[in-house]
């Protein structure tokens, strides 16, 4: 029989982490299984980090509900997880007199989803809160409960808590199939073997279509990868303070402007659907896209600021809403399916997912409840997940105390973003181990400064491969296949 | 040797500007001269480029990098130039007060009376020439890659196509050759090359190594390693012309598109940058537009000769010492008035000792707490008292006065500060 557990989660996204993290709670074996190097590697972390208000979804959609019950969860959420976020609000800015009624049909929409706070300021006050606006501006709808995140670290936190909870987790792990007894699910099959459970959660994402199908279960759904491209802009040459909207089109937020918790502006994304669900190339057609829609809120943005340019892919589903009378098909699917048991069930978690995983993590818990799963919490559940010490947020005298305690935390191995040797070991023997560059990258946010990691590149493969006892050579950028080095200098290949 | 509080004129970087820049500060008279390094030798980039042609203007030879670096670190080191290695500087204040921090050396916290600001340049990426494709392993600037052969001694792929004629790509290709990979071809987005025209007759011609100019790299493909890039052609306008596409398989893409001085640490420091250079404004000095910080080399602009380097640091190097040397004479001619036994505090601050010799000084104060009775106001140098007068009540709403007269300069030339105090009778 194999190693059997209580729960084991499909996908080491924000998502499966949040289900992981508060399903710890629990008296439940749980397993996470993540096909990558590392968790969060898929679209939770390359999007706009945005806790997003909730007045875009459609009402009565589930993606309405789970994002306006979860933004009110983030400053709990983001305490006890020790992860930066910050209740910005965002503007929806129109820009011309002819996008200002859109304006009123979205404060409508976010009203009647629950969104607190909203109301429309005039041109002249838009202007006065942000400077580099487009000076056409007519008018922006304003949401104070927007707020921006490190969604990196929401993954990552979750996961790490989520282990210090009891929970396992394995990466380079790829589920491959059910393993059912009749109609229950009673395990799965993975290319590191076979794990036995009870229930099995559905959070693979873009993949989530494949793991359905694979039960049997909604054959119609179907993920469209819908790429979105993005370019970071340098702090030192242009800081946009305000997250920036522009009025949204049929399919999507537009392209936005705004700022991120490091002080870098984030211009993107565009929608482009995509075939291969592993194609996040960017593309010179949409880093011009990016530029027109940039241009369009904030026309003082120059291409010649970009620090970094990524893409990342949404999960588009096509489920249609469920809710009588809301004419929507690609709304979240969160459910337990009648045609097999065993199966929590998680699609098409697009946008607003990011922000509405904790929200998905309780419905989880909900439909479990429901469906008789006598959920025990545990007495010595533990919230909290500590911070570690991050180099550069710390006022000299604490960094003069830091060196003194460890003197690795004297030596910076970034420079653009400060990032300190002690702060990398210290990741290297986390409770998640970071064993790749950009496993190291998402969680100190070394490499992502104007030199792009060219200076800190070979210092990182060599501490990595001084702490985990292996050779340089062995050293990945984000997995097998992805090594730095091909062979040591005077071996001049046969 | 221990790390003094203060230092004449501390350098930033150890590369052939900063080494030139301490050198030439010793030689016109600083005394305490300490360079920062952050890496753990002296030399800078330099230590990476162990092809030739450097020393051709200044020594009349053609020397490796190491070599040219080594030669003024031993005249530094016999000029007992004080160094800190593998130590970043964290700020520089506007007043010249740098913080740094360092695993062997802790957090570092000093004052200068003159900066050279001597961090050199670093690379465009990928980024800021704005290239499509995947993110994978494989994509390098050229001086990444070079550290990692001629330091680390590991190769990091085997098939190259560079992006761009600059000199450090040129050299890699033939560095690379002499390690055995195979360099496919250099692109150039330019119509004319970008580097010296010697690098591209002893790096590219001679190793058969194709140009291609007015190329560019159109997307990067691969997943998890480079796999292969598609090149264009472009036109003036650096547009890609539809139809002239080639894929080229490789498994790395080295970049060599330019250097831009690095200036994060000058900005902080409140010093005015060139929009167009990059770097920092200075006068023929190499004075910032912040008193006391000078810059040299490439930290400045880009050279394209490292001798032109070392000029430009022996050049701010002297103007920095004659700063601090100045700055030393005004520390000694200044004394601080120091508020003594119920003086809340004195103004001026500081005494200039030189105006005594002329004319006289006027101290004026607050007292802390009332005294109703006769008192006598004193100002001392140590224990010697220089010059007391009576009042007849103190009052902390009402200022007092005392005056210092050129009949006081010989005692007060003397003293390493002055105390005001309150005396009761």
């Amino acid at each position: 029989m194999p190693e059997t557990y209580d729960v084991i989660v499909i996908g080491g996204g924000a998502v499966g982490c949040m289900v992981a993290r508060f399903l710890s709670r629990y008296r439940l074996s749980i397993l996470l299984i993540e096909k990558e190097a590392d968790i969060g590697m898929g679209a939770s972390s390359a999007n706009s980090a945005i806790i997003h208000a909730g007045y875009d979804p459609l009402p009565g959609t589930l993606k309405a509900k789970m994002n306006v019950a979860a933004n009110l969860m983030w400053d709990t959420l983001a305490g006890e997880l020790n992860i930066p976020f910050e209740r910005r609000g965002d503007y929806v800015v129109a820009i011309g007199p002819q996008e200002l009624p859109k304006l009123e049909l979205l404060l409508e929409q976010g009203r009647k989803n629950g969104v607190p706070g909203m109301h429309i300021i005039s041109a002249e006050e838009m202007r006065h809160r942000e400077p580099n606006i487009n000076p056409d501006v007519s008018g922006a709808l304003w949401a104070p409960t927007g707020g921006i995140c490190d969604p990196f670290a929401i993954s990552i936190a979750a996961a790490e808590n989520a282990v210090q909870n009891g929970v396992r987790i394995l990466l380079e792990t790829a589920f491959e199939d059910f393993i059912m007894d009749g109609k229950r699910i009673v395990g799965i099959k993975t290319n590191r073997g076979d794990f036995g459970c009870r229930w099995a959660v559905n959070a693979a994402g873009l993949y989530s279509d494949v793991v359905m199908h694979k039960a049997g279960v909604r054959p119609e759904f179907r993920i469209t990868p819908r790429r979105g491209e993005y370019c970071i802009l340098d702090r030192a040459e242009i800081t946009v303070n305000n997250v920036l909207f522009p009025v949204p089109s049929e399919i999507s937020k537009g392209i936005l402007v705004t700022a991120t918790l490091h002080g870098n502006t984030i211009v993107g994304p565009n929608a482009q659907d995509i075939e291969d669900k592993e194609d996040r190339a960017v593309t010179y057609e949409g880093l011009g896209e990016l530029w027109d829609g940039a241009h369009k809120l904030v026309p003082s943005l120059s291409p010649r600021y970009v620090i970094a340019v990524f893409a990342g892919l949404r999960a588009s589903g096509n489920a249609p809403c469920e809710t009588p009378g809301v004419n929507y098909n690609h709304d979240f699917i969160i459910e337990i399916p009648n045609k097999v048991q065993g199966l929590v069930n998680l699609g098409g978690i697009e946008s607003p997912g990011l922000t509405s995983a904790p929200a998905i993590a309780l419905r989880v818990i909900e439909i479990l409840k429901d469906a008789g799963e006598k959920l025990e919490e545990k007495p010595d559940w533990q919230p909290i997940r500590p911070p570690r010490p991050c180099f550069r947020n710390l006022p000299h005298e604490e960094q003069k105390r830091l060196i003194e305690l460890d003197p690795r935390y004297g030596r910076i191995v970034c420079r653009c973003e400060m990032v300190t040797e002690g702060e990398i070991v210290a990741e290297i023997h986390a409770p998640i181990p970071a064993r790749t560059y950009d496993a190291i990258k998402r969680r100190t946010w070394l490499g992502t400064g104007r030199c792009l990691g060219s200076f800190d590149m070979p210092r990182v493969v060599d501490i990595l491969a001084r702490e985990l006892g292996i050779s340089p050579l062995a050293i990945t950028k984000k997995g097998p296949g992805s090594e730095f080095l091909v062979r040591p200098t005077k071996q001049v290949e046969g | 040797m221990a790390l003094k509080n203060k230092y004449d004129v501390v350098v930033i970087g150890s590369g052939p500007g900063g080494l030139a820049a301490a050198i030439s500060a010793k030689k016109y008279g600083a005394e305490d001269v300490l360079i920062i390094e952050r890496d753990v030798e002296l030399g800078g980039i330099l230590l990476q480029c162990i092809h030739n042609g450097f020393g051709v203007e200044i020594f009349k030879e053609d020397l490796p990098g190491p070599s040219y670096a080594q030669r003024f670190i031993n005249e530094a080191m016999s000029l007992k130039v004080e160094t800190l290695l593998d130590t970043m500087v964290l700020e520089i204040t506007p007043q010249r007060r740098i913080f740094a921090s360092s695993k062997i050396n802790g957090f570092v916290d000093i004052q200068a009376r003159a900066i050279v600001l001597a961090m050199g340049c670093r690379e465009r990426t990928r980024a800021q020439v704005r290239l499509p494709g995947t993110r994978p392993a494989g994509v390098y600037t050229a001086g990444t890659a070079q550290r990692w052969v001629n330091v680390e001694g590991y190769m990091p792929g085997k098939r190259f196509v560079i992006l761009g004629s600059g000199d450090i790509g040129m050299i890699m290709a033939r560095r690379l050759t002499f390690e055995g990979a195979k360099v496919e071809r250099v692109l150039e987005v330019m119509p004319y090359l970008t580097g010296l025209t010697r690098n591209y007759v002893q790096c590219l011609l001679d190793y058969d190594i194709p140009l291609q100019l007015q190329h560019t790299v159109k997307r990067i493909l691969g997943n998890q390693r480079v796999e292969a890039i598609e090149s264009v052609r472009v036109n003036e306008k650096w547009e890609p012309i539809p139809g002239t596409e080639e894929i080229i398989p490789c498994d790395t893409l080295l970049l060599s598109v330019g250097l831009i001085p690095e200036n994060e640490l000058s900005k902080k420091a409140g010093v005015q940058l060139d929009a167009l250079t990059g770097g920092p404004v200075v006068d023929n000095n190499f004075e910032t537009s912040v008193p006391g910080i000078f810059a040299a080399g490439n930290v400045v602009h880009v050279y394209d000769l490292v001798d032109w380097v070392t000029e430009a640091g022996l050049a701010a190097g002297k103007s920095a010492a004659r700063f601090a040397l100045a700055e030393r004479r005004r520390e000694i001619r200044h004394i601080p008035l120091l508020a003594g036994h119920n003086v809340r505090y004195v103004v001026p601050h500081e005494l200039d000792k030189q105006t005594l010799m002329e004319e006289e000084v006027r101290l004026q104060f607050r007292v802390k707490q009332p005294v109703e009775e006769p008192v006598w106001v004193e100002v001392h140098n140590e224990n010697n008292l220089i010059t007391r007068k009576s009042e007849r009540y103190v009052r902390p709403g009402e200022m007092v006065t005392i005056v210092l007269t050129p009949r006081h300069y010989e005692e007060v030339e003397r003293a390493g500060s002055l105390t005001v105090s309150i005396v009761e009778r």
